[in-house]
Parts: structure tokens; sequence; C-alpha cells
């Protein structure tokens, strides 16, 4: 069995990003960035099928700039077998992504697709949908447990109020949340082995398909700072005040 | 010349892009230390600073991520990886705790180089993949009670027996020594017109005892003691046999404190982000702490110092993996390093105001650590004296 991880290269979740001066985006100049931690998840749950040997190959795939890159490297030194860069320069929306990966996933005839949830950029938690219904497959989204027996996937997920534990049928995709795993670290000696792995480098153009961007940004700005409450004395006071800003 | 843009962004943090001169590999080691110092060190050091605790299972799990020996070969448990990662590696974890650098220092350039690059095959073989996983613990004995800053009077010695050597004397100020398995050290031999030569100790060897040594105020998350050897008896394949006189244990020492040189820069970007965020923090008389000019300038004093420190460490490292690194780069980036870092985190502490002595904040135990490495592996001034000999021709040591 064949599983494909896509993975974004986002801001790394522990920098303060800064709203461009023209508000068209965040400034990413020099930023730090890394993997997106969902997708970090799912590269992990992908690794651990196949050491499980539940799955005989794990590919990665990024689609963006070329520094996407050392994105793919960090995966094929957690422990995945190969990777594919798909080039491109212009901003992608969850539905090019979708589009392209279908592509691949049918070229590579992959069994299992497993993606993080969301990337913490954007937020969008698009892509695993859009992908299931592109290609008509079962889908299973966030994740906390992921079960591959035979022709079958068991998900457990999280839903509002609980688990809600469902069984689809190979090829299927999967959304990873926060608690599927606990992603390893890639060690000193996988990093410089992973160099060695297979990384072939395509171009967004040769999958035929339409990246333009569905959305236009209309502006992009800074959380409102939230402002310091104050003491009442008594709940008299306390209604006094509700009325007086129109809250009641 | 046209197209020259001079309103590119400033990254305050990494002020000339250090993160840009790396290769794709050493940012990828660079943060994989990171976050295993972030997630495994982090959240114990505090605990072991207190109670002066060495948790030995610290040197597996670095074995297992691969952090212990990197720059020696692949089949000598290392990965081949350049000087600038290793740099990179003692950064991140000295970011932590500089007692956790030193454990780390000492396994890798005090005790697998010296096997590695001294040893015979037979002892490579023996210790360097079981050093590499942590397994072994290694130290290293130079430092004796009457020969600190001068090695060459070290009064340890070798006396050659009809299978081996006997050795005689006492070692101290020993990183690891208490917990180690392996230990190299130096004594003079008669068998060699009374040359310094390294050997190789086990644990459980007849006459060989490692005590600890109580009431460190600095790096108490690294233990420290003595090597007291009463007539060790070893084999002749215990003695190093590639390297004879001082030229053995400085060949080490300059690894080690090249990664020094880099690991101090990291206490002080902990010390100086403290700082920051401090400032930035607490309000006194109706503004945050930052904005006043005082403070600003001592920001500005930290962010200049780091960023010059760093650049010239991965300058030597640079060097270093071009092989043209000379031992008096080392003195001038390890004298400057520890001085400016140590002067960071006292600067920090101050700014903490009273908060900064409590170890809540990491900026004082950083402080106390720093006055520990701007001594060890050759102090400030000793180093001043090898950059004023290189100038001037003239030794100032005796």
């Amino acid at each position: 069995m064949k599983i494909l991880v896509p993975v974004k290269r986002v801001v790394d979740f522990n920098v303060k990003v800064r709203v461009k001066a023209d508000g068209t985006g965040v400034d990413i100049d020099n930023v730090k960035m890394s993997m997106n931690p969902f997708d970090e998840i799912a590269v992990e749950e992908a690794i651990r099928l196949k050491e499980a040997g539940s799955a005989d190959e794990v590919i990665v795939v990024s689609v963006g700039v070329q520094q996407c890159q050392e994105t793919l490297r960090t995966a094929l030194a957690m422990g995945a077998d190969r990777a594919i860069l798909v080039k491109t320069d212009a901003l992608v929306e969850p539905l090019a992504v979708a589009k392209i990966l279908a592509k691949i996933a049918e070229e590579e005839g992959t069994n299992l697709v497993i993606l993080g949830k969301q990337s913490i950029d954007d937020d969008c938690n698009q892509t695993g949908q859009m992908l299931a219904a592109l290609i008509g497959r079962p889908q299973g989204t966030f994740a906390s447990e992921v079960v591959v027996e035979d022709d079958k996937v068991t998900v457990i997920r999280e839903v509002d109020g609980g688990l809600e534990t469902i069984s689809m049928s190979l090829p299927a995709i999967v959304t990873a949340d926060l608690r599927l795993n606990e992603p390893r670290y890639a060690s000193l000696p996988n990093i410089m082995k992973a160099k060695r792995k297979p990384l072939s480098e395509k171009m967004a153009e040769d999958y035929g398909v339409d990246l333009k961007p569905r959305h236009k940004i209309i502006a992009i700005s800074e959380p409102v700072t939230r402002e310091a409450g104050i003491k009442v004395a008594d709940v008299t006071e306390l209604v006094a005040k509700l009325k007086s800003v129109g809250a009641i | 010349m046209g197209n020259i843009k001079d309103k590119n962004s400033f990254t305050w943090s990494d002020p000339f892009l250090l993160d840009q001169q790396l290769t794709t590999e050493e940012r990828m080691i660079a943060d994989s230390a990171r976050a295993y110092c972030n997630d495994k060190l982090s959240p114990r050091v505090r605990q072991a600073y207190q109670k002066e605790y060495t948790d030995p299972n610290i040197f597996r799990e670095m074995g297992n991520l691969g952090l212990l020996g990197i720059t020696l070969p692949e089949e000598y448990g290392g990965i081949g990886a350049s000087y600038v990662a290793y740099g990179l590696v003692a950064r991140e974890v000295e970011r932590i705790d500089s007692g956790y650098r030193s454990m780390m220092s000492v396994q890798s350039s005090l005790v697998m180089y010296p096997i590695y690059a001294y040893g015979s095959e037979k002892q490579r073989k023996k210790y360097l993949s079981k050093l590499a996983s942590g397994e072994y613990i290694g130290c290293f004995g130079l430092t004796e009670p009457g020969a600190g800053s001068d090695p060459g009077a070290i009064i340890t010695k070798a006396t050659k027996t009809k299978n081996g050597y006997r050795l005689h004397g006492a070692k101290t100020w020993i990183s690891n020594s208490p917990i180690a398995d392996v230990f190299v050290v130096w004594a003079k031999s008669d068998a060699h017109n009374g040359a310094i030569r390294g050997f190789v100790l086990e644990k459980g060897m007849k006459g060989l005892s490692a005590p600890k040594i109580e009431g460190k105020l600095s790096l108490r998350a690294s233990i420290t003691g003595e090597i007291v050897m009463d007539e060790v008896e070893v084999g002749e394949d215990a003695l190093l046999p590639n390297t004879e006189g001082l030229s053995g244990p400085f060949g080490c020492l300059n690894r080690a404190r090249y990664g020094i040189s880099w690991g101090v820069m990291g206490a002080a970007e902990a010390c100086w982000h403290a700082a920051l965020q401090y400032g930035l923090d607490r309000k006194q008389f109706n503004r945050p702490l930052a904005q006043t000019q005082l403070y600003q300038k001592k920001l500005a004093d930290m962010q200049t110092e780091i960023t010059l420190g760093l650049q010239a460490a991965l300058r030597v490292g640079q060097l270093f993996d071009q092989d043209k690194m000379a031992p008096e780069m080392i003195s001038l980036i390890k004298r400057n390093n520890c001085g400016k870092a140590l002067d960071i985190a006292r600067m920090s502490r101050d700014m903490h105001g009273g908060n900064g002595i409590s170890d809540e904040f990491v900026v004082m135990r950083h402080m106390i650590n720093l006055e520990t490495v701007n001594t060890y592996e050759g102090t400030n001034d000793i180093h001043a004296l090898i950059l004023g000999r290189s100038q001037t021709n003239l030794q100032a040591f005796f």
C-alpha cells in the first residue's frame, strides 16, 4: 500500500507575525518557516503505518516555492521514502492544491492520503475534504486514531461532544487532528540519510490545473488588542454598568 | 546596479540572517536539536539545578537523537556533520543550560574526538559507537589540583610495567567523572621520556575512583568530580598510540572551545530574549520598561554583541570545515563570546530587577553558569595571552 502525505511550508508557530504596512498579508521575509504542525502529525502517522507493516511506501508532496524542498527533506528525515515538489511561485488556495493532489494520487496509485486537518497559516481546513470530493472517495476527517486492516481503514474522529468511529473502504482520505500522535524528531543520522532519498521536482503547470485564486483578499489586519476590564463593587453597580453600555 | 533594494525588512532576532548562511542540513540539525531541547531539557532544568541532579538518561536521549560526536564519520557512530552543525547544536543546548552543553561537549570533543583522532582502530571500535549512543558516558582528565592554566605542570605519572602501565595521580574539576564509564586521562609517561601521553581507563578498574565535588554554585545540572588513580594497572592497549605531548589534549580542547563559543551565544540569546520580554511586560511609571532609553540601549548592546559573536563563530566554523582553522582563532572567539555572554547575562539579571534573582526567570542561572564557562577551557586572560603572543612573538605566561 502506498500512502501520500501532502506537507505545507508555513511560518513557524513560534513566530509572532506582523501585518504588512499595506495590509495585503503578513510579512514573511526572513521569517522562520517550518512544516505545518498538523502535517507533521500526518507524516508521523504514515510512517507508523509503514513501520507496523500496513504500508509499503510513504510519499510526501509539497506545492509551493523552491524552499518547500526543505520541508520535504524534513519529512524524508522523519522517515518518508520519497518526495515530490510541485513548484509554483503563485499563491495557491486549497482547491488548486486539492486538484494537484488528485492528479498525483491517481498517477501514483495511492491507497491512502493522510493530510493535516488544516494549516496554521490560513486555517482553511478544506484541502482534505475537497480532495475526497474530487476523486470521489470517502473521507475521515479530524482523526484521533487510524487503523488499517486489509482494504479498510477505521478512523476515530474527534467531533463535537465526543468521538465517532467510522469504517471506510480504501482508497480513502484521512485528515489528522492534534491528538492522533506525537511526531518524532528527525534524528541527525536520518537528516543526513534524507539527502540521499529521491526528491523529484515538477512544475505546477505539468498537471494542467487552473491555479487561479478564487478568493480576493480585501484586507488583513492585526487582531484587536483586548482592553482591560473594570471592577464593580456589587450587583447593583454591575447591572447599572451593563445598562449604560447597552448590554442589557 | 539599478535594482538594489534599500528597504529590506530587518529581522531583529537574526540581524545578519545567520540562518540563511547555513546549509539545509545544518538548519535541519539545529531545528531538531532545538525541538529536543525545548521539549525534553527545558522542563527539567529548574529542578535539576535546584537539586544539583544530573540525569544520566540525558546522554542516552542525546545519543538517540544523534547529538553526540556528530563530526565523526558514520562508521564510528557520528554522521560526518560539519563543525558549523556541531556549533549550532551547542548553541541550542546551551540556550537551555550551560551544564547540559558541557555534558555534551565533553562527550563529543574531549572523549570521542581523542579516541577517534589518537586511538588505535581497536580502541575506536571498542568505545566510539557506545559513546555516540550514550550507552557509555565519558570524561576527560587533564586538570590537576596543581595544574590548571599550566597543564604542562601535571604530575600524574604513568610507570611502565611488564604488560602496560601503572597510573598514579589525581585529576580535579572533571565534568561527568562520577558517572563516567570511560576516562581519557593524561599523564607523564616515564617510558616516553616523561612526555604527556593519553590513556583510556574504564570504570571499575582497581584503584580508580571518581568522587563528586560538592558545593558547586554553578553548572549545578552537570555533575563534576575528581579522578583518583591509586596505582591503577592498565594494559598496553590503554595507551592512545597516536599523540605525544600537550598537542594531544589541546587538539581536543580546540574543538570543545570552538563549541563553547557557539554555546555561550545560545545562553546569551536566552538572556537577551528574556530581558526583551520582561521589558515589554513589566510596567513602571505607567509605561513598559522597554520604552525607556536605558533599557533600549542595553537591548541594543545585547543584540549587537550576539550578532557579532555568532557571525564570528560561524566564520571560524566554516574555516574549520575548510581545514583552515588556527587555534588562535578559537582563542579569540572563545574569549570574546564567553566574556560578552557573561556581560549580557549580568545585564539581563539586572534588567529583571528583583525578579531576576528568582529561578522562575532563567537569567540568574545562566549568569552563574557563565562564570564557569568564562573560566574553564582556558580562562579569559589565558586566551588573551595566546593572542598577545601571536602578535608580539613574546610569551608572557611565565
